[in-house]
């Protein structure tokens, strides 16, 4: 019987590179032998990504994308659907989990340099990834057709409007309406159902093949390629499997729980998971008394509202994002690490911290003056972390990088 | 070997490249031309007759026009008089900025001297704005002389849908194409007179 098995798997493997794939890239790959929790959220947002797509294809099944029934197939999901609510709200927890691990996920990257040479197309990928996520999430909120689906959709449809020229033009065509209907509605369905995932896992293929060429980080920034043992195997890097593997299903772990919990009993988070306006059918001719964008958008919400001018605004908004992507070419610092770093990029990473946070926080409340003008120094705040990154990580004075890890 | 000319080839190279790349735009305008307005969508959103003589003196109704909410307001003598007041404030008071169909015409800025006719979207985000008659102090601003106040992100308009200045909102609310006869007001068309 096993000889069988060998042969099948032979026969298999002289067609398919199946064995020395899985070497290169699970059982023998070689990851730096001391990491801490930090390196974990990579595992965790692909956990998020399988429970995204398994829970979403089944919300599909019962969902319908039209204008009279996109609402009342929500509600029927929930009631009448066997589990519906709970799959409803795996996908919905795991919306604002995605983001949660995904930002923790970044702020690895800042703190020790996972961007630097000659990881820049791993980060790249991510930024793209996280680009890519913020639009996947904003066409799925638009789903429900709930009042917040709606009138989300008109701010975020008409900053198109902001573009010089072609604004308006621009933000009929996506709608495909005068108003957005369930034309707009089936449409952001396809894109987020096909389209955006299709373009997610391509990208998260391509971040994943990146890393493995160039290797991952450690919180030491110490290089482990400088020494190699006979086999050419990196010294202080332990194989993927079983050491990484098992290590990290004890993150998984507490993640589930932390997970779960939050699905059973506080799905709607407080009105920050779900938002409260959106248990109320979509009326186009009633705007809600505060519009506010779920939990993960808005320090860029709070951006694009301290600018005083819709144009600004929406180039502020898109610089903000956009920033990431150059990070690897702002750094300019010999090591990677915060821990070797200087005084200069501790203070700024912790201002720049506290400035997300806070712009996080202004972004879901309304607006007051001392609000906005709050929002102005932390949009500052941002902005300045990136734009003087050059300067304070070339002249600071950073400590002697070990050797070994 | 000998040493071969590439020039021929480039030249094939690039007119072959050119005549494909000159396919693309033809390829992709059937996925392009089908996110515009569909023939039953741009039926939908013809035009919506109603009779305004029903409404009282300072009163504000909302119709829905394309499923957007379109503002008629039916002017008192006061309202009317208030718009002097506010005009310092006013960011464009004569509409220069927009393509403003009936300028000149009326100080209501529509085709009627009593009723003004805007569209009830604000042009920074596109929120509806709250009608605030009322001259009264407001928390949005001291010396408030009746208008509209979007709650989503703080922008003022004045009685007749004109924006303040130092706001979010870039410009006046637009007035969309109507026209009266008798008591009925017909907007999204123009009725080919002006």
């Amino acid at each position: 019987m096993s000889e069988m098995v060998g042969k099948l798997f032979g026969w298999v493997n002289r067609r398919l590179p199946i064995a020395n794939t899985f070497e290169r890239h699970l059982s023998k790959h070689p990851v730096p032998s001391k990491v801490n929790f930090w390196y974990l959220f990579g595992a965790l947002a692909s956990v998020v990504l399988i429970i995204q797509i398994v829970s979403g294809i089944w919300l599909i099944m019962p969902y319908s994308n039209t204008e009279e029934e996109a609402f009342s197939s929500i509600e029927y999901i929930m009631r009448d659907v066997d589990y519906g609510w709970v799959i409803r709200y795996m996908h919905t927890t795991g919306a604002s989990m995605f983001f949660a691990v995904v930002y923790l996920h970044m702020f690895r990257g800042l703190l020790y340099g996972s961007y630097q040479k000659p990881k820049e197309l791993v980060w790249i990928f991510g930024c793209a990834i996280y680009l890519a996520m913020m639009a996947e999430g904003f066409l799925g909120y638009v789903l429900p057709y709930g009042q917040m689906s709606y009138w989300g959709a008109q701010v975020i449809i008409s900053l198109f409007g902001a573009i010089p020229y072609i604004g308006e033009s621009l933000e009929l065509w996506v709608r495909g309406d005068y108003y957005i209907s369930g034309i707009t509605v089936s449409r952001f369905f396809a894109l987020h159902v096909v389209a955006l995932p299709l373009v997610l896992i391509a990208l998260v293929f391509l971040h994943l093949v990146a890393l493995h060429e160039v290797g991952a980080g450690n919180p030491e920034g110490v290089d482990i390629e400088e020494y190699l043992d006979d086999d050419g195997v990196p010294l202080d890097s332990v194989p993927f499997f079983p050491y990484k593997v098992l290590n990290a299903l004890v993150g998984i772990g507490v993640f589930m729980t932390v997970f779960a919990i939050i699905m059973f009993f506080f799905p709607e988070g407080g009105g920050y998971f779900i938002e409260m306006a959106n248990f109320e059918e979509a009326n186009p001719l009633v705007t809600p008394e505060h519009i506010a964008p779920v939990w993960y958008y808005s320090p860029y919400y709070a951006m694009l509202r301290a600018v005083p001018d819709k144009l600004g605004g929406l180039i502020v908004m898109g610089s903000a994002v956009a920033i990431l992507f150059v990070v690897p070419w702002l750094d300019r610092s010999k090591v990677a690490s915060i821990r070797y770093k200087g005084i200069y990029s501790k203070v700024a990473l912790a201002f720049f911290g506290i400035s997300f946070l806070t712009l996080g926080y202004l972004g879901t409340v309304g607006v007051t003056e001392v609000r906005k003008t709050m929002s102005v120094i932390c949009t500052a705040i941002y902005f300045a972390f990136f734009l003087l990154m050059p300067f304070y990580t070339k002249y600071e004075k950073t400590k002697e990088v070990p050797k070994r890890l | 070997m000998q040493e071969k000319d590439n020039t021929r080839r480039k030249v094939l190279i690039g007119l072959t490249s050119a005549v494909g790349l000159s396919g693309i735009p033809f390829a992709a305008t059937p996925f392009i031309a089908a996110w515009n307005p569909s023939a039953k969508a741009k039926a939908a959103g013809a035009s919506v007759k109603l009779d305004v003589s029903k409404m009282q003196y300072g009163q504000q109704i909302q119709v829905a026009w394309r499923k957007q909410p379109v503002f008629i307001i039916r002017h008192t003598k006061e309202s009317l008089q208030s718009l002097e007041l506010t005009l310092p404030k006013l960011a464009d008071p004569d509409s220069n900025q927009i393509d403003e169909p009936y300028k000149g015409i009326n100080p209501t800025r529509s085709k009627s001297a009593e009723y003004t006719v805007i569209a009830g979207v604000c042009t920074h985000l596109g929120c509806s704005p709250k009608y605030h008659p009322e001259v009264e102090p407001k928390p949005w601003d001291a010396s408030w002389a009746g208008g509209f106040f979007c709650p989503c992100h703080g922008s003022m308009f004045d009685m007749v849908g004109r924006v303040y200045k130092g706001v979010p909102a870039p410009t006046n609310l637009p007035v969309p194409p109507h026209f009266f006869k008798g008591s009925i007001l017909t907007i999204g068309e123009d009725g080919g007179m002006t």
